[in-house]
């Protein structure tokens, strides 16, 4: 186990560990409608979040799987075997100290809380179902910013939240999006009233622990005018022997002249089926901004949107996907622009590693009598063995004069002639094409918060370890 | 005055292969098939990816009809109007799937062994290659129903072999007519070069009224042997009231290369699938399509640049122009299949927006399963930029001329890559003369 103390411990080694289960509460195996019941029980959900959840179950019951575009490895998932909700039974902890034992050392294997005395302006962790630990810095607290879970949100500040809650992804989006309606819990609210720049960037931690779990956390960050406020997510499993489902719904609302920039760094173990519905709603003037890093996982399905609703908006997505051996990464964009001026910039970088598979699946909408929007997608693939795979399906749309968009992708691969070079300054094989595909991401990372550049750098030349010779 | 219609004297599409035409019963046999295969498969939907984006609906097949013979005066005006390059190798005119005339290849070429025949007697005369390779590709880019559909109702075509070595210098002339309202063709070019041939292919496909119906359901297949040099070109100017599909498929054997041109002008709803398979070390296909979209035009494009060899190059350039209502679709995709390392493929989409109500759909996909391989491609959506506008004014161009002179020189880059000149010309006052009607 490694012992430095980065601001985010992504590496696979770090996060393949558990502790046995102690949970109070668990609502078993299966889905039916008791289930949704139970879960709505030990919420103490108000009467409209029970029925929003029935009526979401009925909608995923309807839905087919999506096979019919996407990987046939969904009919993998037993819906039937996986448990929907566990958790511990307490409430969130608000002091690092009262969090019991075992899941302490969970995290603080991962490097939480240190990373929250550091630079972190408030952190929440979720174990399984539901938050253990949640906090956030005083000074933050008092100019109004509210952190809490999904269940908090909705019950103590309803009317805040309830406004905004499965606007912008609306139940039957697609089937995950509604099982996720359905038994939803932990995730994060988070409301910035206007003005207020939240200057550190907020956290949140996901980790599975139980085998055969299903996580749904539930995410709605709604910033007011002008704030603007980061927020990261990390998420982490053990590998068991069955395949466990992470499937979560996000939802952003950047007011107007808001900003929003979420960053992901997944790196769930190979055998986590991570299906994602990620949309941001950005108003005049707002920006919202997706950095998506997909390391780990068996499928990931995520394409986080942006629907530019306000004038001068502009949404981007910066994404960054490693495909290893036995894994998809299953990654792109939706740009959805619905007013005059509005700008959205796509740029996607993926590594597909042994016989590992990466896909861009990429969505442009410029509707009738827009003017002045624009576009810009760049794709780029590396491919690092003759066996690994990488795919790309943008679908573009765009009507009237007046709009501009541009669509690029390549695929190369890192030539012999640079690793020969490399060689005969006295690098060897391997951390010549470490150095190579560091190069290849490089003016990516580059936008990413510093912490995250150093941490995913370092990731990467550990996947690559081993890929050559 | 004939009492009945040309129309009420024909059969529905959708009753089947005749009995009535005199084919091989192996052939009979087939279309029996087909027909089923055509009656199980479904309908396509846009929620099929193949479909995405596509009008379906336009696809109504019911009012459709096989047209009984023509008379001798529409046979004489046929000939009349069937007028394109001034030289040509050969030439087929047929009307209504009807064949209208042979202008037969030289004797030197005939002694030489091109064989350029309808297909009811190549079927016969020439059963081995023929059955070798007619419809010897899956139409896999969607349109497997209609495929079927060609199959079971083909009842005429062109079949043209060029043997080993002979490079056929002037290009064979084709044309294919709908005459009456609501008639239907099945249009069908089945070319075999043997090795190092070389020819060139131009199909018209016209109406005869600018107004009538009808329904076009073409296949042709193109197999170019090892070296041989395939040059294909499609001049479609239907009638704006004509659904139409096409499925091309090109094998491409080693060290050969096909270039096949799509030129698009006419029709309400045009599908056109092309689907280039690259078999050997050295081959190279080249993809190019121009379409001119205009009032309530639908052009549906889907493309499959499949490479199975090692050491194989395409390239693909497609152009539209939309104006008004129109709207445009290109799906294509490069597969680079396992093991078809050193490929180099490229995909270039642009589309050339001139109305605030036309649409453009582009999705251009790439899978790669191979290493070492160089695959870009790109896509476009845009305008004409004002300063050119400008540009073309200040020196006297009206408006209107300049965007005209704008769009050809847009549409232009893509004819010149044919590197025909004779062809090219023909193809650019096609496209004039759209701007013009």
């Amino acid at each position: 186990m490694k012992s430095e103390t980065t601001a985010i411990n992504i590496d696979r080694g770090k996060g393949d560990f558990f502790y046995p289960e102690a949970h109070v509460r668990d609502a078993g195996a299966g889905l039916s409608e008791r289930t949704i019941h139970y879960i709505a029980d030990v919420k103490e959900d108000p009467d409209w979040v029970r029925d929003f959840r029935l009526r979401a179950l009925r909608t995923f019951w309807e839905k087919p799987l999506p096979i019919h575009w996407a990987s046939k490895e969904l009919e993998a998932i037993d819906f039937d075997k996986i448990r929907y909700y566990l958790a511990p039974g307490t409430e969130p902890k608000r002091s690092w100290e009262d969090v019991p034992e075992d899941i302490k050392r969970t995290f603080e294997r991962l490097g939480i809380p240190e990373q929250e005395r550091k630079f972190l302006a408030g952190v929440e962790a979720q174990f399984d179902s539901e938050a253990v630990y949640s906090n956030i810095k005083k000074a933050v607290g008092e100019q109004g910013v509210i952190f809490i879970g999904s269940r908090e949100g909705l019950k103590n500040y309803p009317e805040i939240f309830r406004p905004w809650f499965s606007k912008v992804i609306p139940v039957g989006d697609n089937k995950f999006s509604a099982l996720n309606s359905a038994v939803f819990s932990g995730g994060s609210f988070i409301y910035v009233p206007p003005g207020v720049k939240v200057k550190h960037p907020l956290q949140a931690y996901f980790r599975i622990n139980a085998e055969n779990f299903g996580q749904f956390e539930r995410t709605l960050i709604i910033a007011d005018e002008g704030s603007e406020v980061t927020y990261m997510e990390g998420c982490t499993a053990p590998k068991f022997n069955t395949p466990t489902l992470h499937s979560a719904v996000v939802e952003l609302v950047a007011l107007k002249g808001a900003k929003i920039q979420y960053i992901t760094v997944q790196n769930w173990a190979s055998n986590v089926f991570n299906l994602v519905t990620k949309r941001g709603l950005a108003h005049e003037n707002a920006e919202v901004k997706w950095i998506d890093c997909n390391i780990g996982s068996r499928l990931t399905m995520k394409y986080p949107g942006v629907i530019m609703k306000g004038r001068k908006a502009r949404g981007e997505v910066l994404s960054i996907a490693l495909a290893n051996d036995g894994q998809h990464q299953d990654t792109g964009a939706k740009m959805i622009h619905a007013a005059d001026e509005t700008t959205s910039n796509i740029v996607s970088k993926s590594i597909s590693v042994g016989k590992g598979r990466a896909t861009y699946r990429g969505l442009v909408h410029v509707p009738k009598h827009l003017k002045n929007c624009k576009n810009n997608t760049e794709c780029d693939a590396l491919l690092i063995n003759a066996t690994s795979r990488t795919d790309t399906y943008p679908a573009i749309t765009v009507r009237g004069t007046g709009n501009s968009v541009q669509h690029e992708a390549s695929v190369s691969q890192v030539s012999s002639e640079q690793i020969f070079y490399m060689q005969q300054r006295g690098l060897s094989e391997a951390q010549a094409m470490s150095l190579s595909v560091n190069g290849f991401v490089n003016d990516l990372v580059r936008q990413f918060p510093m912490e995250y550049s150093v941490e995913l750098k370092r990731l990467i030349e550990l996947e690559m370890e081993g890929s050559v010779g | 005055m004939p009492l009945v219609t040309h129309q009420e004297q024909a059969a529905s599409i959708l009753s089947g292969p005749s009995d009535s035409l005199e084919f091989p019963d192996w052939f009979r046999d087939q279309q029996r098939e087909a027909w089923q295969q055509f009656e199980s498969l479904p309908n396509p939907t846009r929620k099929n990816q193949a479909w995405r984006f596509s009008n379906v609906a336009l696809l109504d097949l019911a009012p459709f009809r096989i047209s009984p013979p023509l008379s001798e005066d529409d046979r004489k005006n046929i000939l009349k109007y069937s007028r394109g390059l001034d030289q040509v190798a050969g030439r087929m005119i047929f009307a209504n799937d009807q064949l209208v005339e042979r202008d037969v290849v030289s004797e030197d070429l005939k002694r030489r062994g091109v064989i350029f025949q309808t297909l009811e007697r190549a079927m016969v005369e020439h059963a081995d290659l023929f059955r070798k390779y007619f419809m010897s590709t899956e139409a896999t880019l969607g349109s497997a129903k209609f495929a079927a559909l060609h199959k079971a109702l083909v009842s005429s075509g062109t079949f043209l072999f060029v043997p080993r070595g002979l490079e056929i210098e002037l290009p064979i002339e084709i044309f294919h007519w709908l005459r009456h309202d609501n008639m239907s063709v099945f249009p069908h070019l089945l070319l075999v070069t043997d090795e190092l041939a070389k020819v060139t292919v131009i199909e018209h496909f016209r109406s005869c009224s600018r107004t009538a119906p009808g329904f076009a359901c073409g296949v042709n297949d193109l197999i170019a042997g090892p070296g041989a040099k395939v040059t294909y070109v499609c001049a479609q100017e239907w009638a704006n009231n004509v659904i139409a599909l096409q499925m091309n498929s090109t094998v491409v054997d080693h060290d050969a290369s096909a270039m096949s041109l799509n030129l698009h002008v006419g029709a309400k709803y045009s599908r056109f699938e092309s689907l280039s398979r690259l078999m050997g070390e050295g081959g190279r296909s080249d993809l190019l399509a121009v379409a001119v979209a205009r009032q309530q035009q639908e052009f549906d494009a889907r493309t499959l640049q499949d490479h199975i060899s090692p050491r194989t190059a395409s390239d693909l350039l497609y152009k539209n122009a939309l104006d008004d209502h129109a709207r445009t679709i290109f799906g294509g995709l490069i597969r680079v299949e396992p093991h078809a390392h050193f490929t180099d493929a490229y995909q270039k989409v642009r589309n050339l927006l001139l109305s605030d109500d036309s649409e453009a759909n582009s999705m251009p996909g790439l899978e790669i399963l191979a290493d070492n391989v160089r695959c870009t491609h790109g896509a476009t959506s845009g305008q004409i930029d004002e300063e050119e506008l400008f540009y073309l004014r200040s020196r006297g161009i009206p408006t209107r001329a300049a965007q005209r002179l704008i769009v050809t020189g847009f549409l232009d880059e893509v004819i010149q890559r044919l590197n025909h000149s004779v062809i090219g010309d023909h193809l650019h006052r096609l496209v004039e003369g759209k701007f013009a009607a």
